[in-house]
């Protein structure tokens, strides 16, 4: 590996918005999706309108931080040149108690160890001064 | 479509990995375009309609280059590599309308000496599928490139379906025998065995390097106009039957579908289908949009060429390959002739229809199927068929 691909800067999220708010709860130690004020159905990514009434109206509400694994990839070969050090890795999908999916990793759990229906559960972890992200411990069943 | 419009002239490049194409994005795609408007029995002085393919050139540089005296209708499908499929259907409705005459639908790039497919995504975030959603809840957990994005839908399918990695294997292996066939094809004197392909090292696991399509420079383009029109150019023309294109949603975020399993052409094809007035049985070959093994799999599903869950059986026991029930690919595809964007999947359907398709040809082949696939899983389909 050459110095200039280590030097390269792992990508972050820009914290404007809707996404600026979810990012903002993470560095407060909460993950918070938005809910819809009229039907009551939660979704994630962060939406301006209800997707499934059509409601503007909505509130970020906590989330329990509970979810199973849904799928995963296990990424053997860096496509992007931030990642190389860290291959093996494995990018997750979890679906959370809610029911909406949000993609993260499992931080205390090797690529070999991933099951789909594995418990989770939210950790907190600072990817920079400015951003946290929302990433995932194995609990048991 | 109540007119049929049709498809008068197809265009290739020679297909190629080192050293390269030596030419321009522009240059190389207008090589492939002069070939199919030379192969319409047009000049480009007559084209009045383009369609690039998205971020890989503006209708404005080929109509220079042609010198396309009225250039009159031009657009752009946003769909990734199922703008192609998509754009033929676009083309045939607005030759069907009048808005065009000729259009011209270009696709190519120098996707391995210039900036390679894999490298496309991570280094320009305005090309990103999904855009600020892929920037901001993607790419942070280093959920960077398409082999990533759809093998965690793979793993599903194998989830819930049993499906594995020897019936991946089989679409990789039936996808590079036809390539055999296939003197343009980056593959061809380079055969691939069962075993090759399960001893080929991971990437982005399910996915190996034998489940991913090459990286290659080339450009395909065809010439679209109506039946009327075709008649007086004296050039059998392949007929587009039906065609449809679609979404899935939400369609800028892969993970969040209460079906997963969606794509765009899982709504698209019971509409083709439709227009076409017959159904999947009915098809001689199919060409599916083989960016990586799954997708194909997935598509043959969602298109209806089996049920969902039956596509790993599907592909087994060479039902695929030519003299098989259903040859898919018989070029080679993506994953074996070369990365041109889906566009050479069109340009080999309307050889197919020709009897133009020497060695690899499907004897008494009427009606062929072809299939696009981009971005978060956008599809798009068109049912041709032969004069």
């Amino acid at each position: 590996m050459s110095q200039d691909d280590t030097s390269i800067a792992t990508p972050l999220p820009e914290l404007e918005g809707l996404t600026g708010a979810f990012y903002g709860f993470c560095k407060d130690g909460e993950l918070r999706f938005q809910r819809c004020s009229d039907c009551g159905s939660w979704r994630h990514v962060p939406r301006e309108m209800c997707a499934d009434c059509g409601s503007w109206s909505w509130e970020w509400e906590r989330s329990s931080g509970r979810g199973t694994i849904f799928t995963w990839t296990v990424v053997v070969r860096a496509l992007h040149p931030a990642f190389q050090d860290a291959c093996p890795y494995a990018p997750v999908v979890i679906e959370m108690e809610e029911g909406v999916r949000i993609l993260s990793e499992i931080t205390d759990c090797p690529p070999d160890e991933l099951e789909i229906d594995q418990p989770v559960e939210v950790v907190f972890e600072d990817a920079s001064e400015d951003v946290t992200l929302p990433k995932f411990r194995r609990v048991a069943s | 479509m109540s007119e049929e419009a049709c498809i008068v002239g197809i265009g290739e490049t020679a297909y190629m990995r080192k050293p390269g194409s030596g030419m321009s994005l522009l240059g190389l795609q207008l090589q492939a375009a002069v070939r199919a408007i030379e192969d319409a029995g047009l000049t480009g002085q007559q084209i009045d309609g383009i369609m690039p393919f998205p971020n890989l050139g503006h209708a404005e540089g080929f109509a220079a280059n042609l010198g396309c005296r009225n250039l009159r209708f031009q657009s752009i499908i946003w769909m990734g590599g199922a703008a192609p499929v998509a754009s033929l259907r676009v083309a045939a409705a607005a030759v069907g309308r009048g808005l065009a005459d000729y259009v011209l639908i270009p696709a190519g790039w120098n996707g391995y000496s210039g900036a390679r497919a894999r490298q496309t995504v991570s280094e320009d975030v305005s090309s990103l599928p999904g855009g600020a959603i892929a920037r901001d809840f993607y790419l942070p957990f280093g959920f960077t490139a398409p082999p990533q994005w759809y093998s965690v839908i793979a793993r599903r399918h194998m989830h819930e379906f049993g499906t594995r990695a020897e019936q991946l294997g089989c679409i990789a292996v039936a996808m590079r025998k036809h390539a055999q066939r296939n003197p343009n094809a980056v593959m061809n004197g380079r055969p691939l065995t069962l075993e090759d392909y399960l001893a080929s090292p991971m990437l982005a696991d399910p996915y190996r390097v034998f489940d991913c399509c090459l990286e290659t420079d080339g450009a395909a383009a065809v010439v679209v106009t109506t039946a009327e029109r075709a008649r007086d150019l004296g050039k059998e023309p392949v007929f587009i039957m039906g065609a449809a294109s679609g979404q899935p949603c939400p369609a800028d975020e892969i993970t969040n579908r209460k079906d997963i399993f969606e794509t765009g052409l899982s709504l698209a094809a019971p509409e083709a289908f439709g227009q076409a007035g017959i159904s999947p049985r009915d098809v001689d070959f199919a060409q599916i949009y083989d960016c990586f093994t799954f997708e194909v799999l997935q598509q043959l599903e969602e298109a209806g060429f089996c049920k969902r869950g039956e596509g790993g059986a599907f592909v087994e026991g060479g039902r695929i390959e030519l003299g098989g029930e259903l040859p898919v690919n018989t070029h080679g595809g993506l994953l074996s002739e070369a990365h041109v964007l889906g566009m050479n999947h069109i340009v080999e359907a309307v050889r197919q229809l020709r009897g133009d398709a020497g060695e690899r040809q499907v004897a008494g082949a009427e009606i062929g199927v072809v299939t696009g696939w981009g971005d978060f899983g956008d599809g798009s389909i068109a049912i041709l068929r032969r004069a």
